[in-house]
Order: structure tokens, then C-alpha cells, then sequence
């Protein structure tokens, strides 16, 4: 997370952004956002529409709910995405699932810009501050831990889908009143992948190597990890339909996708977090490879939403929520080089949007108060019905 | 330690010009915060490998921390006062190893909720410094080039869709030996306005024939040295207890010579080459992220006055089912994602430019190599405007730079 905190100044002038504070800077992205949306998508303001919540005149449902969240990872910035010049690379956001959201511009990150680490955060409600780089448990009971033993669920209601396999100790803490026992099951579909190829005469190291800010580096797990055996058990599916699967997919969030729908039709779990990462590529420092994976993250969110439709456990009970861990560090910054880290901490870097979807969702509404990426898990908790006690975050009252 | 309690002995195990630099202004250094002081030694300790402008840079920030009051030092240093930092890291190496220190420390800075504070800090401190500090205006106006899409046969969507607000756009330029002609105008005002490091080319692919005045890196020519990172880092990795941050630690310390380069070469050159690959994400991988990479560490540090960059096509990113395939065989170029790519890069280019001194009167040209496409930036270039003037590169060129 080394930058150059002595680089030179940006001319005066360069940016129509100098001179503006970091606040400035964050709402005028939003009202960016906000504005863009207004255009192309035809959705309203939304805080003057507020009321109650569909939710809320919907209790005898509760039982049913289920959640699904989708971390947009990898970082993406407004101009490849919301902004006008980036609107070609999001069409189906664009055109399927922002007229049916909420939609709210201004979601900061105010703490580590590191993919494990914000990722843990979103997941725990508490801003943590664990190595990115270490496979350590977060501080904090998940949001899995709370749904669990506050709703008495079990082990098979709850779930992560990562490429990234530094994210394996996602799915719970070690918080002693929580902790181990409690949390969600972990699959890492390319670990999976390599365990379920083992003897066979492909060299899976670079497909391990998932860390793109040091592309060559492959973690070694440790933690509760998804045996293989599971795959048969639990996904239905066989070793060798795994990897003819794999074999036509073209990234590891494809394969992540092709996951999580093995388990909704075969475990429908409650809830179900996938992290996305292949734009995450942004840091090789290729462009052209960055919006690919953008486009293609778009491409599956949609996908995944038709799959929640076509699901009879899933359709019309289903939330859905999307949102980037983070963004990507602005052109201007002298402090970084533009798209391909997150490094700086600059208003670009911590700024990012959500949408939410699906049921008891106001669709078409875009709405501008800021919040943060920590208020996702007490807002998942007030639908659900669970009490995240040691999250700092608050609900989003426009979903309650 | 803090650096209250520095000496000049402590100073033993840096290079000679870097030491006597630090020993003269040791009593300034003594009355800083510890926040503060490994981000300036990080630069010093290698002032004897560095550019003439860094060089001229450092110089003048130390003399600047010289001349400061004890009421003035307290004034400009008080918000890095402020940073907490462990003990841990107060009992550190940080005169011996500041770049060590600056990442643990940007670590703990994350982690402790500090960043922010910090980051404010150091642009505050950046912005004061050039006010009391300005560089000298330089002999010429600055001019960057950039040749993009080398390889690429046809391509229909719009290029240069960062930079045309900032200049003019045109579609009828005469592609003959473009090339050429650009570096002939490179080369021209080498020999006009001589000095070390102030006039470069990058290639990013195989240098084509140019004046020995240009100082010129190109990736083809670090092949030996970029294959010999990756083997190092290959052993580095398998190593027990071995992570990303201790990888780039590791990477950090590499040397020319432990990279296989010529002893009896440019120290100065080699070793802002090795960092390309070692402080780079990508280059090793990516020859369009060397090229830009390298383009973006030209400007801040040897503040080129002029910089010729030609983009290569890149390895194609293999698809996961191509991967599962196993197939060894080597990936075909990517020339329309090069293309994409270098166009970004030729964008950061331009702002990278506009970051130093006499940004207002610098030129900045863009062409589609093989093609009619080019843009300029330059003073007397309406933005925003399309021409249709059919004229050759050398030509556009001695306007940008008129």
C-alpha cells in the first residue's frame, strides 16, 4: 500500500477538480451518478418518494427472504461505469437492473483500500483492519455469524463464492462469542479447481495466482476451506463435470458464477455472498484488460439475477445487492497512476455506488445521502431479522 | 531512534555524495518529525544513482530544510507531528533501510486510521515546498510523444477520447515514414539542447535505429534482465513464509549485477531500468505497462524535456479455458487491446507531462502509428477542434513544437 506521498503537485488548473476538498470532490461524483442515471435510465430522486418499505408490510415473509450479495470487486471507477463515457461497458446494469433498483451514489470507504481486508470489512460491518495479505479471520462476527445464530440457521444457509484465495477466512470470525462453528461455507472455485485436477498433468499454479497486485504470488490456504469431497455432496456434481465446466469458461468469476448457481439450485441458501474479482486485473496495468472485466462482471450480474428470477426458491423473495468494495485511484492523483491501483485514499479511491433489487426494493429510485460500506450488513440484518450487535454501520432507512 | 538523536556516523553505509549531502544538513534533519524524515532519506540514499533533476530536486528541498526557522520547521512539520507512530517503528532501521520503513510504515498509517491525515500532510508539505523551492524553468519547452497501435491494420472506434477536449484532432495526416520523421525531431532537439537524461526514447518492443543522443530503453533489449527477475522471483515465492509484501521487499533490493547487467555499464540508467520491472505491477508481464510505466517514471524523475514513447502489441491475456488446456505454446500478440491500451497510456502521458514546470507552454502529440489519426496538445492547437489538413508527421510536429 506504498505510494509516493512527495510526488509532485498537480498543475493548478489541470484538473476541473483541483481546488475542491475531498468531500467536494465524493458528492460531485455522486451527483454525477446521480444525474447520469437520471438521463439514461429514467430513474427518479428518490428521498422525496421514500416511504416504508415493501418489507415492512411483508412479515408473514420473512421466513423466505433470502439475500444475495454481489461485491462488484476489483474496484471499478465512475468512468468506466456510471459516468457517460463509461456507460458502454455496463449495458445490462444499465438497461435490466437499474430501472428495477435503488439506486445510492455515494457509498464511501473509509477504511483499508485492500480487497481482503474491505471485502471482511463489508462482510462484518466494522471497518477491520487484519493484513490484507494474511488468510487470517476477521476481527468481527460476519454477517453470516449474526444471520446464523441469531436466526438458528444452519451451516447450509449461509455461503461465500470467491476467486480470490486470500478470501478462504472470510466466512467467519474468531470472535469468541461467535467465531468458529457459525459462519458461512467457503468455496474458492479455482482452489477447488486445482484440487480437483490434482495428478493430472496441468500446471493450475498460475490460475492460484489470483493476488494481482503481485501477480506471481499464489497464497497458501488455511482455514475451513470446501474439501472436494463436497463438490459430489453438496454441488451435485461430479470431478469430472467440475472441470468439462471449467474448461468452457473464460475467467475465474465465470466459474464463481457457474458456482453459486450449483448451490442455489442445490442447497438454496438464505444467504449468499459472491465476490466478484476480475477486474481486479486493472493492477497488470493493461486497460483494455480492465474494462473486459468490468464488462464481463456486468455481463454475470445480470446472469445471476436471471438466475434468481428462474429459481422457484428464489424468485420474487430474493434481495439482491450490488456494490464495489472500493474504487480505483483517480487520473489526476499524482499520488498513484490512475486506474490501476487503489492506493491513494483520494475521493475516487474511497467513493463507489450500490444498487438493491428485488424484493422490497422501490425500484427506479436513485437516492444521494451518503452512506457507508459498513451500513450494508445492519441493513441486511433489519431484512433478515437479525441484530448485528458489534457492527458500526446503520441501516439504510431507504430499504427498511 | 528518532531523529533528535541522529549523527553523522549513522550515516556510514550510504554512498559517498548521498552521506555528505546528509551530514550537512544534519542539524535541520535532528529538529523533524520521525513521520517525516525515512521519506526523505528514502530519496537521498540513493542520490548517487539518481537523475541530474532529482538530483537538483533533493538538493534544493534540503537546502530549503536548512534555511527554515525553529518556529518555521515546527509550523511546516506540525501535522506530521501529529502522526502516531508504533515503537515498533520508532526502534526500526529506518536510516539503513527507509524503503522497508515507508511501507510498514504506510501499513500502520492504513491501519490505524491515519492515512488520510497523512496524505494531507505530505500534499500540504509537497505544495509548500514548491513555493519556496521552484525549479528552474527549463532550456526548452517540453514535448511528448506518443506512437500507439504498431501492428494494428484497421480499427473503427474513436481514439484519443481523453484528449481531444484538450487539443486538435486529425484525421488526414500522411503516415508516411512517420516513424522516422518523429524521431528525426527527437533527435533534433538532442542536439540542439544537450544534457544527460533530458531527451528519450521508449520502446515497447524492439528499438528501431535512432541518435545516440536519445537515451533509449527499450523492453526487447531488458528481455536477459526481465527473464532473470521472474526466475528470481519464482525462488523467491517458493520460499517458506514468503508474501506479497516480502516479495516486494525482496524485489526492492534487487541490483543491475544481480540481474545479470553489463558492470560496465550506465549506473545511473541500469539501475532506473531494474526499478522499472521491480517497483512496476505488470511490467514484467505486460510490454504495454512498461512502456507506460516507464514513460510516467521518465517525466518524474528525469523530467524529460523530450520523451518519444512507441507502444509494442503485448502478449495476449489467455482465457481460463485456454490455460486449463495446458498448452505451453507462447500467446499470439494482442494488437487491438494493445492499442486500447496504449491510448490510456498515452493519455496518462500527457498528464504526467502537465505535472512539471512549464506545463503551460509544453507540446504533446499522439499518432496511430500506420495511420491518419494523430492529436496534438500544444499552445497554439485549438482543443477541442478537428482539422483536415493533410500534412506529414515531421511537419505536425515542427508546429507542436514551434
Amino acid at each position: 500500500m506504498d505510494h509516493s506521498p512527495f510526488s509532485k503537485a498537480v498543475s493548478p488548473g489541470l484538473s476541473h477538480r483541483s481546488g475542491m476538498s475531498p468531500l467536494d470532490v465524493a458528492f460531485g461524483l455522486s451527483r454525477s451518478r446521480r444525474e447520469f442515471l437520471r438521463c439514461a435510465a429514467g430513474v427518479t430522486l428518490g428521498a422525496a418518494l421514500a416511504g416504508a418499505s415493501p418489507w415492512m408490510r411483508a412479515q408473514t415473509t420473512r421466513k423466505k427472504r433470502k439475500v444475495i450479495v454481489i461485491t462488484f470487486g476489483g474496484g471499478a471507477r465512475d468512468q468506466e461505469t456510471f459516468a457517460p463515457e463509461g456507460q458502454e461497458n455496463i449495458p445490462h446494469l444499465l438497461n435490466e437492473l437499474i430501472p428495477q433498483s435503488s439506486f445510492f451514489t455515494h457509498v464511501s470507504n473509509q477504511g483499508i483500500l485492500g480487497h481482503y481486508v474491505a471485502t471482511a470489512s463489508l462482510a462484518t460491518g466494522v471497518y477491520e483492519t487484519l493484513n490484507n495479505f494474511s488468510a487470517v479471520p476477521p476481527e468481527h462476527p460476519t454477517v453470516f455469524e449474526y444471520f446464523r445464530k441469531d436466526l438458528k440457521r444452519p451451516v447450509s444457509d449461509a455461503w461465500v463464492v470467491a476467486p480470490s484465495n486470500g478470501f478462504n477466512r472470510i466466512g467467519e470470525s474468531d470472535c469468541r462469542s461467535y467465531g468458529p462453528g457459525l459462519g458461512a461455507g467457503v468455496i474458492l472455485p479455482k482452489h477447488l479447481l486445482s484440487a480437483a485436477s490434482s495428478g493430472g498433468t496441468a500446471d493450475y499454479s498460475h490460475l492460484l495466482r489470483d493476488n494481482y497486485e503481485t501477480p506471481l504470488y499464489a497464497p497458501q490456504l488455511g482455514g475451513e476451506e470446501f474439501q472436494l469431497q463436497q463438490l459430489e455432496m453438496i454441488l451435485k456434481l461430479s470431478v469430472d463435470d467440475f472441470i468439462s465446466h471449467a474448461r468452457t469458461v473464460s475467467s475465474p468469476d465465470e466459474l464463481s458464477v457457474y458456482i453459486a448457481k450449483r448451490l442455489m439450485q442445490q442447497e438454496a441458501p438464505s444467504l449468499l455472498w459472491i465476490t466478484m474479482h476480475d477486474i481486479d486485473i486493472a493492477h497488470s496495468g493493461a486497460y483494455s484488460l480492465y474494462i473486459e472485466g468490468i464488462r464481463r462482471t456486468d455481463r454475470l450480474c445480470a446472469e445471476l439475477w436471471k438466475t434468481v428470477q428462474s429459481e422457484p426458491e428464489y424468485a420474487g423473495n430474493t434481495t439482491l445487492f450490488i456494490l464495489p468494495d472500493f474504487g480505483r485511484d483517480a487520473d489526476y492523483d499524482s499520488g498513484g497512476n490512475g486506474f490501476q491501483h487503489h492506493r491513494t485514499g483520494d475521493a475516487a479511491s474511497r467513493t463507489t455506488w450500490m444498487m438493491a433489487l428485488g424484493a422490497g426494493v422501490r425500484p427506479g429510485l436513485v437516492f444521494d445521502d451518503p452512506m457507508q460500506s459498513i451500513d450494508l450488513v445492519p441493513t441486511v440484518g433489519s431484512l433478515m431479522g437479525f441484530s448485528p450487535s458489534q457492527s458500526l454501520g446503520k441501516p439504510v432507512k431507504e430499504l427498511l | 531512534m528518532l531523529p533528535h538523536d541522529l549523527k553523522s556516523e549513522d550515516f556510514a553505509g550510504y554512498p559517498p555524495a548521498a552521506r555528505a549531502l546528509i551530514v550537512a544538513h544534519l542539524a535541520a534533519l535532528r529538529q523533524l518529525p520521525i513521520s517525516f524524515v525515512p521519506s526523505l532519506l528514502r530519496e537521498a540514499i540513493d542520490y548517487d544513482f539518481k537523475f541530474p533533476e532529482e538530483r537538483s530536486a533533493i538538493d534544493r528541498e534540503f537546502a530549503n530544510l536548512s534555511s527554515l526557522s525553529p518556529a518555521q520547521i515546527k509550523e511546516w512539520f506540525e501535522p506530521f507531528a501529529q502522526i502516531s507512530l508504533s515503537s515498533k517503528l520508532e526502534h526500526f532501521d529506518w536510516i539503513n533501510q527507509p524503503a522497508l520503513f515507508i511501507e510498514q510504515q504506510s501499513a500502520y498509517l492504513w491501519t490505524t486510521h491515519q492515512q488520510d491525515a497523512f496524505r494531507k500532510a505530505a500534499t500540504e508539505y509537497g505544495s509548500r515546498l514548491q513555493a519556496a523551492a521552484p525549479p528552474e524553468p527549463g532550456p526548452v519547452r517540453r514535448l511528448g510523444i506518443a506512437i500507439i497501435g504498431q501492428g494494428v491494420a484497421s480499427y473503427d472506434e474513436p481514439l484519443f477520447r481523453n484528449l481531444r477536449q484538450h487539443g486538435t484532432y486529425f484525421d488526414r495526416v500522411k503516415p508516411e515514414n512517420g516513424l522516422e520523421l518523429l524521431l528525426a525531431g527527437a533527435a533534433a532537439r538532442a542536439k540542439a539542447h544537450p544534457a544527460p537524461y533530458a531527451h528519450w526514447y521508449i520502446d515497447g518492443g524492439q528499438a528501431v535505429e535512432h541518435s545516440p543522443l536519445l537515451t533509449c530503453v527499450s523492453y526487447k533489449a531488458l528481455e536477459p534482465v526481465r527473464t532473470a527477475l521472474l526466475k528470481n522471483m519464482q525462488a523467491d515465492i517458493a520460499r517458506p513464509g514468503m508474501g506479497p509484501e516480502e516479495l516486494r521487499t525482496r524485489l526492492a533490493q534487487l541490483t543491475p549485477k544481480e540481474l545479470g547487467m553489463n558492470a560496465a555499464g550506465d549506473p545511473v540508467l541500469d539501475r532506473f531500468q531494474v526499478k522499472l520491472f521491480t517497483e512496476g505491477s505488470g511490467t514484467q508481464i505486460f510490454s504495454t505497462t512498461f512502456a507506460q510505466w516507464a514513460t510516467r517514471e521518465v517525466l518524474r524523475r528525469a523530467e524529460a524535456q523530450t520523451l518519444l514513447v512507441r507502444f509494442a502489441p503485448r502478449q495476449r491475456q489467455r482465457p481460463m479455458n485456454e490455460l486449463l488446456s495446458n498448452s505451453h505454446s507462447d500467446p499470439e500478440p494482442d494488437f487491438a487491446g494493445s492499442l486500447v491500451d496504449a491510448d490510456m497510456a498515452a493519455y496518462y502521458h500527457w498528464i504526467n507531462q502537465q505535472r512539471l514546470p512549464g506545463s503551460e507552454h509544453s507540446s504533446f502529440l499522439v499518432w496511430f502509428e500506420g495511420h491518419s489519426q494523430a492529436l496534438v496538445v500544444a499552445p497554439y492547437f485549438a482543443p477541442g477542434k478537428e482539422s483536415d489538413a493533410a500534412v506529414d508527421l515531421g511537419t505536425l510536429l515542427s508546429f507542436a513544437d514551434a
